[in-house]
């Protein structure tokens, strides 16, 4: 039973929202719409158990004292005072001016603006090993991203007016056609995937063992 | 006769005009369409004139004069009948529309402008339950080799015999993405490998949903391969919801536990090549798989093998050699044939002027 109840409301919840994608009927759609705010109540539960598990599995790692642990505490502190201050400043913790916005601001955008722009550098190494040019199809790769990038740049029209051209050219014809197939094929893909979970055939995302 | 003939040729200013009220179909109810002609001399706006039975027209609404629509859902009760009326305004021009016919407002029951999804939904699956219903008569099929897939166990194995551990990523989407809840099914099946090889495996979660589902999943994998005493609870663990944040965190699982296999599979943003390269400098072997177009070039680039498009959603039919599952993978192959047929006979009428087929299957 441990089993078949939860498939058991994975099939009738589907089929429920497949037929309410179709049917504007406010009989069919309030509860659709409901179902889509439920998603967020549920999600908003499963971030108490979300912190619960990065406060006691950095606690373990501190109180034994693994690895790296003085890190654990500065994450233990950063989250716990951030919390604690952000809940003092209630619904006005997005002003302009409120300490969590500060901390926000100060601390974590910096930090993220950082590791994207490491990007810049991920992007180099991996363009060199891509555009070395060892078989055919590294060869024609390697031609197409060098007009491409010529033709993206203002120097590439003053090189030739017709790069710019091949460049938008390359983008919308050959490129367009393989996203396109892609794309299809990952549409079908996410049918085929949504069929299997309603109709209770893949069951990989549950345990044998509970049934 | 012919004055009427002439009047509605060169309708003049002070000339009224028919408006066209119906009930907005495929809707939820409580709207009403208006529309008309446009004037040759459109006024500078119009106000929108209603009258509910039984009471007088009341101005509801201003619009602008070149518009030659207008819905109105303004406070409308399904299955009752209103009449509106246009005037143009400012008022000294005497140009107003005839009331129109009374319109009643209605909820639908089937939304007419998806009738195409609708019909390839039901041909995909009429061909699902047919090739299940063939698996289950014992008839197999033949898949083309899928290299990213049979990489995955035997990438688990490398990391066995180096006493190393398997780092899954299910990308920076929450539960409610179809590419994470694909992860989700292929974790089941890395945690079986892992559990069996008793290899450690790490999965760093970014979204506290995608942690609850993921910890239940690694869970019920161990219980499923008999180890469930090898099952730890800081396996899957819930890092951040902020991307680079996540990102930082991973890079940082990547250096210093150094897993001998990462598997990114999942929705991944610009996030993939900063994990991909990281994973790519440790030496690890590196399979990635996603439907994001855009972040496909990088994942070529940066991982030794990587499941495109439908490839990602076909892994976890293919890893389980379930002839059920494997009889949903035919249905979906023979849907993509009969689309392609679809777009072809389409392409060949257009050319030939005849547009109902494309026009059929257009969704904008």
């Amino acid at each position: 039973m441990r089993r078949e109840i939860p498939l058991l409301i994975s099939m009738v919840t589907g089929i429920f929202v497949l037929v309410g994608f179709f049917v504007p009927h406010p009989a069919i759609r309030t509860l659709y719409d409901d179902i889509q705010q439920w998603v967020i109540i549920v999600v908003a539960f499963t971030y108490v158990l979300g912190m619960a598990n990065v406060l006691r599995i950095n606690w373990t790692q501190v109180s034994r004292r693994e690895r790296d642990w003085p890190y654990k505490i500065v994450l233990i502190v950063g989250v716990v005072a951030t919390m604690v201050i952000g809940f003092s400043e209630g619904t006005h913790y997005l002003d302009d001016g409120s300490k969590f916005s500060w901390i926000y601001n100060t601390f974590y955008s910096a930090m993220a603006a950082t590791m994207f722009s490491l990007l810049a550098f991920f992007i180099a190494s991996a363009a060199f090993r891509a555009f070395r040019v060892r078989t055919v199809e590294a060869f024609l790769l390697a031609i197409a991203a060098f007009v491409l990038m010529l033709g993206r740049v203002p120097i590439g029209s003053l090189i030739h007016p017709i790069l710019p051209e091949a460049a938008d050219w390359l983008m919308e014809i050959p490129q367009n056609a393989a996203k396109r197939g892609i794309l299809m094929g990952a549409a079908l893909g996410v049918m085929a995937t949504g069929f299997r979970i309603i109709l209770g055939i893949e069951r990989t995302y549950g345990s044998e063992g509970g049934s | 006769m012919l004055f009427l003939l002439l009047a509605l040729l060169f309708p003049q200013r002070g000339l009224a005009f028919p408006l066209r009220a119906v009930d907005t179909p495929n809707d939820g109810g409580g709207r009403v369409t208006l529309s008309w002609q446009a004037q040759p001399t459109p006024p500078e706006s119009w106000q929108v004139l209603r009258a509910a039975p039984g009471q007088p027209m009341v101005p509801i609404d201003t619009i602008g004069g070149a518009l030659t629509t207008y819905t109105d859902e303004n406070g409308l009760r399904n299955g009752t009948a209103y009449q509106y009326r246009l005037v143009a305004l400012p008022g000294a021009v005497a140009l107003a529309s005839d009331p129109s016919l009374p319109a009643v407002p209605g909820a639908s029951w089937f939304d007419l402008t998806k009738i195409n999804v609708a019909v390839v939904l039901a041909v995909f699956f009429a061909l699902v339950l047919y090739y299940i219903g063939q698996s289950e008569r014992g008839k197999v099929w033949r898949f083309r080799t899928i290299a990213g897939l049979n990489a995955i166990e035997e990438a688990i194995g490398r990391s066995t015999e180096m006493g190393k551990g398997v780092l899954y990523v299910p990308g920076v989407q929450d539960i409610d993405d179809i590419q994470t809840i694909a992860s989700m099914i292929i974790l089941g099946n890395v945690a079986r490998m892992t559990a069996k090889y008793e290899t450690p495996l790490y999965v760093p979660a970014n979204s506290p949903a995608v942690y609850t589902v993921a910890d239940e999943v690694v869970k019920g994998a161990y219980t499923d391969a008999g180890r469930a005493d090898a099952y730890r609870a800081d396996q899957v663990r819930y890092i951040t919801s902020e991307q680079f944040a996540y990102v930082a965190a991973v890079n940082g699982m990547m250096l210093r536990e150094r897993p001998a296999a990462n598997l990114l599979l999942g929705a991944f943003f610009a996030e993939s090549l900063l994990l991909a390269e990281t994973g790519h400098e440790t030496g690890a072997i590196q399979i990635a798989g996603t439907a994001n177009v855009h972040q496909l070039p990088f994942f070529v680039v940066a991982c030794d093998y990587t499941l495109i498009g439908e490839e990602y959603y076909a892994a976890s039919a293919y890893l389980s050699k379930d002839s059920r599952l494997l009889g949903s993978l035919k249905a979906s192959d023979t849907i993509k044939i009969l689309l392609v047929i679809t777009i072809l006979l389409a392409t060949l009428l257009l050319t030939f002027g005849y547009s109902g087929l494309g026009e059929f299957f257009a969704t904008q």
